[in-house]
């Protein structure tokens, strides 16, 4: 075992790690950020997704102690200040952008990775960005639609409001 | 009405955890002391287990117990959900399903251990240890070949490896056939609906937990309907009094029919957390779900349809064999049955059908209903062999659906496969599909596709489905070994808030926002107000679970029961403090109000009044606001609907692209529009990955193809079209008090063939004029060598 220590959500944190632990386990586990989701043991369906020094990772794909001295962003990060849900958070909900919530929280990152470096996404981009996020709810419309919509673009137009 | 009433697309409450990551699903759960544990699957297809050395497992470190399927062998089956009786008047075969393996192993992934350490790692490395001699038998993949080969046999004590063989309706046959032979035209399809894998994105997970000091189990899991999971458990495998048990079925990330069933991990965690006298825990990985998730469809399927030259439906027959895996999983032999069978009529007027199905074992998953259950392979099945037939008689393929829907007037109708549509209006939803996919301006498109090189195509199904199986009695009849009714309990606590408790789960589908609107609604409270109490069997007083779009036709109409009952019991409360007649207590608005004066008292006054009784009829009438309904459905509800697809197809590799797809459906009432697009887009995404892009296979030797998603293609955003979504078009269901129909398994069940005959479309419109069927998913390899035949 060993001793690691990072940034996550803006807090000093430590703890004691295998060469084998998963920044994934060491979030949820050592942590208890169980918002963090495990969906696959491939690294494909997104649900882990993390901010690893701005970047957006699968954190099942990263050992903790390769994120040692990082600075992490999880899911119970991403709400204002005050509490209240991010432009993100708040037009997934707008616009029912999820339904049993387990890939979520990966998407909520992914989005927030996007609109980081594209902050006026077009709808291929966006479906092209969110490849690497698997949805078996919604069908991907209204997650779509949702990050559009954070964009600050008018979906009105968009099919069956 | 208050705003948030029915009709309101309300934002979900519940989305406010899931967002900021305080969901809390199994796998979120700790408990003190947990253990881990780790299952042992066979990695062969079939064999027989000669021994399980857990010796050097068990002296690794952390190991606490390692039980085997010997350990297991006294405790019942995990028992199928309904009886199906063969043609012959035989009894349904039905061998037990173990716990854990024990004497064979029937398929990969079939578990024959179980290995609980205090890490989850140390479990996994010991798992690694068990040592399993097994010898390996040959295996039967192919559902024709085990038919077919005698003496080749998945459970030894069945030759010919069927279930049953099911004939709907027998007695029609002899007339069915007659037609058949007199008709002066019939059009014959051989298709395949292919297995999918459910891919709830959360996994399986189970935690057992016994408490010594009392003998109760509690079990959390990941389950659609925990009181029938603790049925299962309790009298059927464990042989505990139910009242031992404890289910909670937590968040729960999705289940698609995947959860419903109850699997043996379940019975494995509790019998080895009392063992050890504390928790065991076990979360299921990816690969697990893909080895041991009930799969879905698996039906190969000759139907065919018999018309005059003017396309009018004279006839319709079908042989299906239907691949049951290595176990008759619970709702396994209704599926290709009651809820696939019955279907056959489809909106249509056809007036002799007849259907046979043959339940076949294999050294498969075992498979089981998968959102839409039964009737996407009825509907695939119906929906494709009218294109066929459109085709071949030259005729238009809504023309000749239009011409044999069954009209508004005919309700109620009785189909010759045993059903009583009670509603509906098919050239309502036709006509608006028509309107919003802008058929009229197909060819233009079509012609924008070819100057860019590609084949463009459209494919309509106009679907039905029979939805909140129901009634009791008559599905008892046809040989459910259930009640198919629901419970609610709705609480008015003193201060006026309002607790539900609801045998539905939701698992997605936003019970927590939509029940309470429809208590708001006929309280005249703030939804607000009202909370909704669910997945729990110690919390709520019974259920049957959410599956079959049942949760609002019948657990919602449960809940309206009961809140009928908690106003008539404030009537009588009103009466009493107002001083008049009962019968003069009127309730509109939240308020009781003495007919024709001003005299009156809001919800809470009553409510209060009737836990602080100091001015209270306590001689007639007992304190207290709380009532508990049990509702069974007179009928089925019958969504039905129009989609079309429309498609490009790359004629240089065969790549289908679906450009846009356009949904009208008949949900009756729908008391949240949001909630139910948003079904509705699902369900489709699921049928176009199922036309397009999934599947799970098998190679001979019964090993899996597709376990994992580097080789099950999952649809992603990428792969999916905006879908137009329409509800406008309602008949409300006639016997439930709501008029709603239920809308969770449409899109699945009616995306399917419209996806199919698109690409069917395209082709032939561009000159491949003999593909008359291309099988499900239509890959750009098959597309491309139909294209190239
Ligand atoms: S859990 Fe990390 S990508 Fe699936
Ligand atoms: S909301 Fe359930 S997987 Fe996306």
């Amino acid at each position: 075992m060993t001793k690691i220590s990072m940034t996550v959500n803006g807090k000093a944190v430590s703890g004691e790690v295998e060469g084998r632990t998963l920044l994934s386990a060491f979030l949820r586990e050592e942590l208890g950020l169980r918002g963090t989701h495990i969906g696959c043991d491939t690294s494909q369906c997104g649900a882990c997704a993390v901010h690893l020094d701005g970047q957006l990772v699968k954190s099942c794909t990263v050992l903790a102690m390769d994120a040692a001295g990082g600075a992490v962003t999880s899911i119970e990060g991403m709400q204002n200040a005050d509490g209240s849900l991010s432009v993100i958070q708040a037009a997934f909900q707008e616009h029912h952008g999820l339904q049993c919530g387990f890939c979520t929280p990966g998407m909520v990152m992914a989005t927030a990775a996007l609109l980081k470096v594209n902050p006026k996404p077009t709808e291929a981009e966006v479906r092209h960005h969110l490849e690497g996020n698997i949805c078996r709810c919604t069908g991907y419309h209204n997650i779509v639609k949702a990050v559009l919509a954070a964009s600050g673009q008018d979906v009105s137009a968009i099919a069956a409001e | 009405m208050p705003k948030d009433g029915i009709g309101a697309s309300t934002v979900r409450r519940e989305d406010v955890r899931f967002l900021t990551g305080k969901g809390r699903y199994t796998a979120d759960i700790n408990l003190r002391h947990q253990t881990y544990a780790v299952f042992c699957r066979s990695d062969i297809a079939h064999g027989r287990i000669n021994s399980i050395d857990t010796a050097a497992a068990m002296a690794m470190p952390g190991v606490l117990a390692i039980m085997t399927g010997a350990d297991f062998a006294a405790m019942g089956g995990n028992p199928a959900g309904w009886h199906i009786p063969s043609r012959d008047g035989s009894a349904m075969r039905e061998p037990k399903r173990p716990v854990l393996a024990h004497g064979k192993v029937r398929h990969v992934g079939d578990a024959y251990a179980i290995v609980v350490a205090e890490t989850l790692e140390q479990a996994r490395d010991a798992a690694a240890a068990v040592n399993a001699d097994i010898t390996e038998l040959e295996a039967i993949v192919d559902m024709a070949a085990a038919v077919a080969n005698p003496g080749h046999r998945v459970h030894d004590e069945i030759d010919g490896n069927l279930a049953f063989d099911w004939g709907w309706i027998e007695d029609n046959r002899a007339a069915v056939d007659a037609a058949f032979a007199a008709a002066p035209h019939v059009t014959t399809l051989e298709l395949t609906n292919n297995r999918l894998a459910p891919n709830a994105m959360e996994t399986r997970a189970s935690i057992g937990d016994y408490d010594p000091g009392t003998g109760d189990y509690k079990l959390y899991t990941t389950s659609q309907n925990p009181h029938l999971s603790r049925l299962l458990i309790a009298a059927f495998v464990m042989g505990i009094p139910e009242n031992k048990l404890t289910v909670v079925a937590p968040d729960v990330g999705g289940g698609f029919g995947s959860k419903i069933y109850h699997y043996g991990e379940e019975a494995a965690v509790l019998a080895a957390s009392k063992a050890l006298e504390r928790p065991v825990k076990w979360v299921a990985d990816r690969s697990e779900a893909f080895l041991s998730d009930a799969h879905g469809r698996d039906h190969v399927t000759k139907i065919q349809l018999a018309l005059d030259k003017q396309g009018n439906f004279l006839a319709l027959r079908t042989e299906t064999l239907a691949n049951v895996g290595a176990y008759l999983s619970n709702f396994s032999t209704a599926t290709p049955t009651f809820l696939h069978g019955t279907l056959m009529a489809g909106p249509y007027r056809t007036p002799l059908v007849y259907v046979n199905v043959k339940a076949v074992f294999t050294n498969t998953a075992p498979v089981d209903a998968y959102r839409g259950a039964g009737r996407p392979e009825a509907t695939y099945s119906i929906e494709r062999v009218i294109d066929k037939a459109a085709h071949e008689l030259g005729l238009d393929p809504l023309a000749i659906r239009r011409q044999n829907f069954i009209q508004p007037d005919q309700y109620p109708y009785t189909t010759p496969v045993g059903l009583v549509y009670d509603t509906g209006n098919y050239n309502a939803t036709l006509d608006k599909m028509i309107e919003l996919a802008d058929i009229a301006g197909f060819e233009k498109r079509a012609a924008a596709s070819k100057a860019k090189g590609k084949l463009r195509g459209i494919g309509y199904s106009t679907w039905i489905e029979a939805c909140g199986i129901a009634p009791s009695n008559l599905v008892g009849v046809l040989g459910a070994r259930v009640g198919l009714y629901d419970a609610a309990t709705v609480r008015v606590n003193a201060t006026g808030n309002i607790s539900v408790m609801t045998g539905a789960h939701s698992h997605g589908q936003g019970h927590e926002t939509v029940f309470p609107q429809i208590v708001a609604d006929m309280l005249g409270v703030p939804a607000s107000s009202v909370d909704i109490v669910h997945g729990d069997t110690s919390k709520i007083p019974f259920g049957m679970g959410s599956y079959g779009s049942r949760s609002l036709a019948v657990c919602g109409t449960a809940i309206t029961k009961a809140v009928d009952k908690i106003i008539a019991k404030g009537k009588k409360i009103a009466a009493h403090m107002l001083e008049a007649a009962e019968g003069d207590i009127e309730f509109k608005d939240g308020k009781f109000s003495v007919a024709g004066t001003d005299k009156a008292k809001a919800f809470g006054e009553i409510a209060f009044s009737a836990y602080v009784p100091h001015n209270y009829p306590l001689e007639t009438l007992e304190p207290g606001l709380e009532e508990t309904a049990f509702y069974d459905p007179a009928n089925f509800t019958y969504p039905a609907g129009a989609y079309a697809c429309e498609v490009e197809v790359d004629p240089d590799t065969g790549k289908v692209t679906v450009e846009s797809f356009t949904c009208a459906d008949d949900f009756g009432n729908v008391i949240n529009p949001l909630i139910v697009q948003g079904q509705v887009h699902g369900g489709v995404a699921q049928g176009i990955g199922q036309a397009l892009l999934e599947n799970v296979a098998y190679d001979a030797q019964g090993q899996l193809l597709s376990g994992s998603y580097m080789d099950y293609t999952m649809p992603r955003a990428d792969d999916l079209p905006f879908y137009t979504v329409d509800h406008s078009c309602n008949t409300p269901c006639t016997h439930n008090p709501l008029g709603v129909k239920g809308c969770g398994e449409a899109g699945a069940i009616g995306s399917p063939p419209a996806v199919i005959n698109a690409v069917v479309n395209a082709l032939q419109r561009g000159g491949h004029k003999a593909v008359t069927h291309i099988e499900m998913p239509a890959t750009p390899a098959r597309v491309w060598a139909a294209m190239n035949a």
